[in-house]
């Protein structure tokens, strides 16, 4: 049975990823977890310089999900590079950094300082994060910001390129086509629904930002939908997240047309889940007789009849 | 390492309407866990409430053999795990992730260790006074709670040779008022060359005023932090504390790798 996928150049031993800012720069989960049996691990979005992020609290539970703010805290990139990276390496872990900017030149200098480092596998572009005023989300919700950050940073890069979308738009399809018409290798989609939730008590919003991100299993069927409709639209790889629970949930979003998907918030509630989900999608494919997990992606039937659909 | 255990529940006594201990079949973080650390914990399947919750872990409870068999878990509810862990069920299984965190450096005698806990805040000084007495290591909790009812264990710490100074904010035992009045007392009562090791756990305002004390008599202090955590695994960044670095600037550090137990003279209290 053949788990591995190819998101352009980088080729993944499963589809299976861990989401950025769900496991730290994977250093941290190294005793719990074989870093090298993932299919790859996006890493804490990193800007040039360091960020200290929002004051506390930065999360809040939600019904079957989360809100966060956490305002991208990191160490910048190139202690990034000089501290986690040689580990990642020495754990073969594969490897994506997803990246930040407040300006299209941040993001090109980046990805320039990246793809100079060994042991970097890919570079996934936050235009996303709801969380930081200046910046990212800027490019993510402007069609021509998307193409030029991606294009910008196609040319200082071989590393495949993977702008990471945006859910808070009216269309996120056209995005994924302007990202593949800069240069992109994949999209991967989506990031956090902004957001928010207020102590009726207090009537103070419940995290110090006011506004932030929910994610988690109450998500899961706007982001299945929007693979879908990014399948449709564009012929490059998508990675597909958002609410991912256990393996029959990673199974829905590459019927969808996921070519591999990421795993946030489930990470936090259970961190030994990576092998339950390889597991079950290795289970499913038996009972289905696949052979390679490549061949299921994008092969949702929707001309089935209603009483085929109902199961009558 | 953590380890992740479907630890049976083996009893939960209520101790009031708000307080239970819950007994947790856990030998593997029993026999690994330091004072001052914790465990995540999430009682319902599904994902209402989704997230684990972090707990410190009151006892280690041994067998005839004297091999750690359980720990136990003091808890307050105040939100939706707390009721679900109040309303725990001998036989039921509760997810339980450990052990986790930095714990307490522990001293040794003559420096005498001086327990400051505020209510709930007495979670992690069961283990912490067993490990100071092992040492023969002069122990005082100062215990402060909002009435006498939810004064817990006394007698444990009694049994141990632990000098207890209690206070309630109704006054209906020990001193009336805060915890923090009797330790400033006995601090500046305190002859200034006889050691000292602080320890504090409790609300937020408490651990704010230790560190003051503790600044003022320039007494070193550990205090264990308590904040919404996300994963306890460094995972998310949820949980961060503000500290004063080497370089004296500002730094959000995560509390469930960098913590529970910090430095209070390191803590920027804002
Ligand atoms: C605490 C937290 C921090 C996150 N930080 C980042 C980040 O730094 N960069 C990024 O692109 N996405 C970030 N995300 C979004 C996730 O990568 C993912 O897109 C989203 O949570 C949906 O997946 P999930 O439901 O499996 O968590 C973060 C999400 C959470 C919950």
């Amino acid at each position: 049975m053949d788990l591995s996928v190819r998101i352009g150049s980088l080729l993944l031993k499963n589809p299976l990823i861990a989401a950025s800012g769900c496991f730290g720069y994977g250093v941290e989960y190294a005793d719990v977890v074989d870093l090298s049996s993932l299919g790859a691990i996006a890493v804490k979005g990193l800007f040039l310089s360091e960020r200290e992020g929002h004051a506390a609290p930065r999360i809040v539970e939600t019904p079957a999900g989360m809100l966060n703010a956490i305002g991208l805290q990191g160490i910048g990139v190139r202690r990034f590079v000089s501290e986690k990276l040689p580990e990642l390496r020495a754990r073969n872990a594969t490897v994506v950094v997803n990246v930040c900017g407040t300006t299209l030149d941040e993001y090109v200098e980046v990805s320039r300082i990246l793809s100079d480092a060994e042991g970097v596998g890919a570079i996934e572009l936050n235009i996303s994060c709801p969380n930081i005023k200046e910046g990212g989300i800027q490019f993510g919700c402007s069609l021509n910001g998307t193409y030029d950050v991606v294009s910008a940073v196609r040319k200082v890069t071989r590393l495949p390129v993977i702008p990471k979308l945006t859910p808070n738009v009216t269309d996120v399809p056209s995005f994924a086509r302007a990202a593949e018409e800069g240069g992109a290798d994949a999209v991967s989609l989506v990031n956090t629904f902004l957001a928010m939730v207020i102590d009726i008590e207090t009537r103070q919003p419940k995290i110090s930002n006011v506004v932030g991100g929910l994610s988690g299993p109450a998500i899961r069927p706007i982001a299945v939908r929007m693979v879908y409709e990014c399948r449709q639209t564009v012929r490059i790889p998508i990675i597909g997240m958002g609410g991912i629970a256990d393996a029959r949930d990673a199974l829905e979003f590459m019927i969808a047309g996921a070519t591999a998907v990421q795993v946030g918030t489930a990470n936090f509630v259970d961190p030994f889940i990576w092998t339950k989900l390889v597991d079950g999608i290795r289970d499913y494919l038996q009972r289905h007789r696949i052979a390679r997990v490549s061949d299921l992606v994008g092969t949702i039937d929707t001309h089935a009849s209603a009483t085929e659909r109902s199961g009558v | 390492m953590p380890v992740d255990v479907a630890a049976e529940v083996i009893v939960n006594r209520a101790l009031s309407a708000d307080y239970n201990l819950v007994a947790l079949a856990a030998p593997a973080i029993a026999a690994a866990a330091a004072p001052g650390q914790f465990v995540m914990l999430k009682a319902n399947a599904g994902f209402d409430p989704l997230l684990r919750r972090p707990f410190s872990i009151f006892e280690i409870l041994r067998d005839g053999g004297g091999t750690p068999s359980a720990l136990t878990i003091l808890s307050k509810r105040v939100g939706p795990s707390t009721n679900l862990l109040y309303d725990a069920r001998a036989g039921q299984r509760i997810a339980c992730l450990g052990p986790i965190g930095r714990p307490f450096t522990i001293v040794d005698a003559p420096v005498e260790g001086w327990m400051i806990a505020g209510g709930v805040g007495l979670a992690p000084f069961a283990t912490l006074a067993e490990s100071l007495r092992a040492r023969r290591v002069e122990t005082t909790l100062f215990y402060g709670a909002r009435r006498a009812a939810e004064l817990f264990h006394l007698d444990f710490f009694r049994a141990l040779g632990v000098a207890l100074v209690l206070t309630t904010e109704d006054g209906s035992a020990g001193e009336t008022g805060r915890v923090v009045a009797p330790l400033d007392r006995k601090l500046a009562a305190r002859d200034r060359q006889a050691p000292v090791m602080l320890y504090a756990c409790g609300p937020e305002a408490m651990l704010a005023a230790t560190a003051r004390i503790a600044a003022r008599h320039q007494r070193p202090c550990q205090v264990s932090v308590e904040r919404v955590m996300g994963c306890g695994l460094g995972g998310c960044y949820s949980c961060v504390v503000p500290m004063r670095g080497e370089d004296g600037g500002r730094h959000h550090v995560r509390s469930c790798i960098a913590g529970p137990v910090l430095a209070a003279d390191q803590i920027i209290w804002d």
